[in-house]
């Protein structure tokens, strides 16, 4: 006897109710995770003291989810980077580069130094300090940008390769100029250059001593309402997306594509090059290499996994955040690897489920 | 049987084709003598790629027969008709641009199976260029031969692999007119050898001048059969192509003209491939006057379009009310009050993956309520649309329905609503109610009457001259990028219009 249904794949002609984005994605996370439960079990591991352990050294306490925002913070700003130029069907993949070269320009406040350290206020350093970082992203999305706008130069090349001159242009001036003792970094730099954190404040509230969230997440949140209201709320948002989604149209309609493609680069150089600020300025110091370990591609991920939502942004960006600390943790450590790698496909899969609908149908009604 | 060999090289008898609500070949007979150059003529969506696919293994009729040299054959792949000596040379090249001309040539056949001996078949095609006069270098990579070039290339991919009858679909088409009589002499050489050729083209004077018979197909009938070139005149020609069938009514008023809205001087521009596709063009468009633009497609009618609309460069002068917009930016047309309705509702017309109302904001998102400067309030826009949705009979789920998801029909009206909202100085329509069924091109022939009505003047592009005669003022025929004459429409003689459509004749006037 054979099985009375078929499934069958209808692609979708009705609007999907809104709320089924969110549903799927969060369904293929479980998934992901029962998958990888799967591999450990055979592996021979225990697949529910993994998760439980998981999650207590990710989520189990403020000093841990600390760390995890902290880890998180680098990449909201990396991923709405990503998510800016990837909604005009700009492949950014220079979101590392920008990272590196928005620390560098960063670091020229406290290394030249640009204004006195001791006699100027703190938070004239560290505007200035984030001004700099987001002008040096900028520059470094310019150049891409314009090569691609003027004489349609790939800018999957041209972004990609721009990453390792970031990279070992910082490296020149660590290891030569700006060395401390030889080693391949620059002395710490001064307090006033730090950005505040909430073990700043233990003194009174004793909560929070040992906690090393910095201001940094502030700038992350403050840049993704903004990145929202520019790609769903502003006439430059409304002219992102026609150029992403239909180039003909956009210029049937009037639209300069030259001179956003430029913008859109920029800006999304200047969001990762305030990640590379608030990484040097928050977490280590100084500038040094290998501030980032892969923020920039890693960054990609998240813009796509959230589905180029910059809300979605934060809630993924906590996710790898997650990923992160407990790849730290967990030994072997690539079992974090294979949860990410297993969840990014199972969300891309996902999409199968907003473009078809799958209905059971009886075998029999279908002869008749 | 019959000693003789059967004469016909194919034989397709009563050929069916049917796609999802279309049917696309209707009972359609075509015969190919051995050695004769066959044209096969009609309209864009006639029917004529879907009948060669057919012989070329890529559709299978729903009924009817094909005989290749007399016997019988069903095709399940191309790979079946290329073993009976059927090749096609597609209108959209196949070829690989780093690699050389052998080596493209060679590309997926059997032989050679492992050491790749390039000189040894180099040799090979050259031989074949002589045989036939199809002259190439054999080791150049395809990204460095002219177009013209590259479709010998594929001609002798076919010859190459044994085809004896040969199917050109509207090969002209890319060629430039030097290229194309060199094409000319090229298919006589072959057939004098032995090979049968199908020729599918719309230009008439190319079919005269090369072709023994010929077939013509409209809306997936055949209206001629295999009828003698010989003694055929231009006027029988245009009368098979253009044909005749029942004239909606649509209502025109008889009404005053104002002022030249859109004055062209002189213009000329080249199409994508560099060939010169309008030449010193002239015309004038009144307010409230509807001037229709015939002609077969590929005249330069889309280039029309796109020099006014800011979209393609030219030489020479384009005012619209006095104030030039040629060579700006499409913005400056759309500034002076220029509404475009393109002819390719998909590739530029809509943004697929944007909702109704983002589609119907896309020339006046800056403007009050909708939006300002730096913000679009979609509340309003919303509004807007759900008006528009409403006034212009839009079916759709909901405004925020993607635009992907809407019929032909629906897609025109969301493009319509947009242009006519912003109450246009100058509307160009291409092509507007192609494709569409009959109730949704009668509500659009409605709108642009109302147009006509509220005073805009109106430049139509079409391939339909019911359409031209019915909404026209003027008609104005096009033919190889001149204007070959400007007839009233309430006097014009179809006939007329089909001699100057294929250049048979000029008007002085």
């Amino acid at each position: 006897m054979k099985f009375p249904f078929t499934l069958h794949f209808e692609q979708r002609t009705d609007d999907y109710p809104k709320w089924l984005p969110a549903v799927t994605s969060l369904g293929s996370v479980v998934v992901a995770f029962i998958i990888s439960g799967i591999i450990l079990k055979f592996i021979g591991g225990e697949p529910l003291q993994v998760l439980k352990f998981f999650f207590s050294a990710t989520f189990g306490s403020w000093p841990v989810f600390s760390d995890t925002l902290v880890k998180a913070t680098p990449l909201i700003m990396v991923g709405l980077a990503c998510t800016v130029a990837f909604k005009m069907k700009l492949w950014n993949i220079g979101a590392e580069g920008q990272f590196y070269m928005g620390a560098f320009f960063a670091s020229l406040v406290v290394l030249i130094p640009m204004v006195p350290l001791e006699t100027t206020p703190k938070i004239i350093v560290i505007g200035l300090m984030m001004v700099m970082g987001m002008i040096g992203g900028a520059v470094w999305g310019f150049f891409p940008g314009y090569l691609k706008a003027k004489y349609k130069v790939n800018e999957i090349i041209t972004t990609l390769m721009l990453n390792y001159i970031a990279i070992y242009w910082n490296n020149f001036w660590i290891f030569d100029k700006w060395s401390d003792a030889g080693f391949q970094m620059t002395p710490q730099f001064d307090k006033v250059a730090w950005l505040p954190r909430l073990s700043d404040l233990a003194k009174e509230y004793p909560m929070f001593s040992g906690i090393t969230l910095h201001l940094g997440v502030v700038f992350g949140l403050i840049a993704a309402v903004i990145v929202w209201w520019i790609l769903e709320r502003s006439t430059w948002g409304y002219q992102i997306k026609l150029i992403g989604d239909n180039p003909n149209a956009a210029r049937y309609a009037g639209l300069n594509i030259t001179r956003n493609i430029i913008l859109v680069m920029m800006l999304s150089g200047a969001l990762a090059g305030l990640a590379g600020m608030s990484e040097i300025s928050g977490v280590v110091h100084r500038l040094q290499e290998r501030i980032s370990p892969g923020y920039g591609f890693t960054g990609i991920i998240v813009a796509w996994l959230a589905k180029l939502n910059p809300f979605a942004v934060i809630i993924v960006s906590i996710m790898f955040g997650a990923l992160i600390v407990a790849g730290r943790e967990i030994q072997p450590s690539g079992l974090a690897y294979l949860l990410q790698g297993i969840i990014l496909f199972m969300v891309i899969s996902s999409d199968f489920l907003l473009r078809y609908k799958i209905r059971l149908v009886r075998t029999e009604q279908e002869v008749a | 049987m019959t000693s003789s060999p059967p004469p016909y090289a194919v034989e397709m008898k009563d050929i069916v084709i049917r796609f999802p609500g279309v049917l696309a070949n209707d009972h359609v007979n075509l015969s190919l003598k051995r050695g004769e150059i066959h044209a096969l003529l009609g309209e864009n969506g006639a029917g004529k790629s879907t009948l060669m696919n057919a012989l070329a293994g890529l559709y299978k009729p729903v009924s009817g027969t094909i005989k290749v040299h007399g016997e019988q054959v069903s095709f399940g792949s191309p790979k079946d008709a290329i073993a009976k000596g059927i090749g096609m040379v597609h209108q959209h090249f196949m070829l690989v641009p780093t690699q050389t001309v052998t080596e493209n040539i060679l590309l997926g056949l059997n032989e050679p199976r492992f050491f790749m001996n390039l000189p040894k078949y180099d040799q090979k095609i050259l031989e074949l260029q002589e045989q036939f006069g199809l002259r190439v270098d054999p080791t150049a990579n395809i990204w460095q031969l002219s177009v013209g070039e590259q479709q010998r290339v594929e001609i002798l991919k076919t010859l190459y692999r044994g085809a004896n009858i040969l199917i050109m679909d509207e090969p002209t088409a890319v060629l430039a007119p030097q290229e194309i009589e060199e094409f000319m002499q090229t298919m006589r050489s072959m057939t004098e050898q032995g090979k049968s050729i199908i020729f599918i083209s719309h230009k008439l004077h190319e079919v005269t001048s090369v072709a023994d018979r010929l077939t013509v197909l409209r809306k997936g009938v055949a209206t001629a059969e295999g009828i003698d070139i010989e003694g055929l005149t231009g006027e029988k020609l245009a009368e098979l192509m253009v044909g005749r069938k029942v004239i909606f009514t649509v209502e025109k008023k008889a009404q005053e003209q104002g002022e030249i809205v859109l004055d062209v001087r002189g213009v000329s521009a080249q199409n994508n491939k560099g060939v010169p596709a309008l030449n010193n063009l002239s015309l004038t468009v009144r307010q409230g006057e509807i001037l229709g633009i015939a002609g077969v497609a590929g005249n330069g009618q889309s280039e029309l379009a796109e020099v006014i609309t800011g979209l393609r460069e030219c030489t020479g002068s384009i005012l619209i009310n006095g104030e030039e917009v040629a060579n700006f930016e499409p913005s400056k047309a759309i500034k002076s009050g220029v509404a475009h309705v393109p002819e390719d509702r998909t590739g530029v017309g809509t943004a697929p993956n944007m909702t109704i109302t983002e589609n119907t904001i896309m020339k006046n998102y800056r403007e009050a309520p909708i939006g300002n400067r730096w913000g679009i309030n979609f509340t309003a826009a919303r509004s807007r649309a759900r008006e528009l949705k409403e006034a212009y009979d839009i079916l759709a789920p909901s405004v925020r329905t993607q635009a992907r998801k809407l019929s032909g029909g629906n897609l025109q009206k969301v493009i319509l609503a947009r242009e006519i909202s912003v109450e246009p100085q100058l509307m160009i329509a291409m092509q507007p109610t192609r494709g569409l069924d009959v109730g949704a091109i009668e509500s659009i022939q409605q709108l642009l009457l109302k147009q006509r009505e509220a005073g805009t003047a109106l430049l139509l592009i079409s391939e339909e001259l019911d359409e031209l005669l019915t909404l026209s003022d003027r008609i104005a025929v096009m033919y190889e990028g001149e204007i070959m004459g400007i007839l009233d429409a309430k006097d014009a003689d179809i006939n007329d219009i089909g001699l100057m459509m294929t250049g048979t004749k000029r008007s002085e006037a």
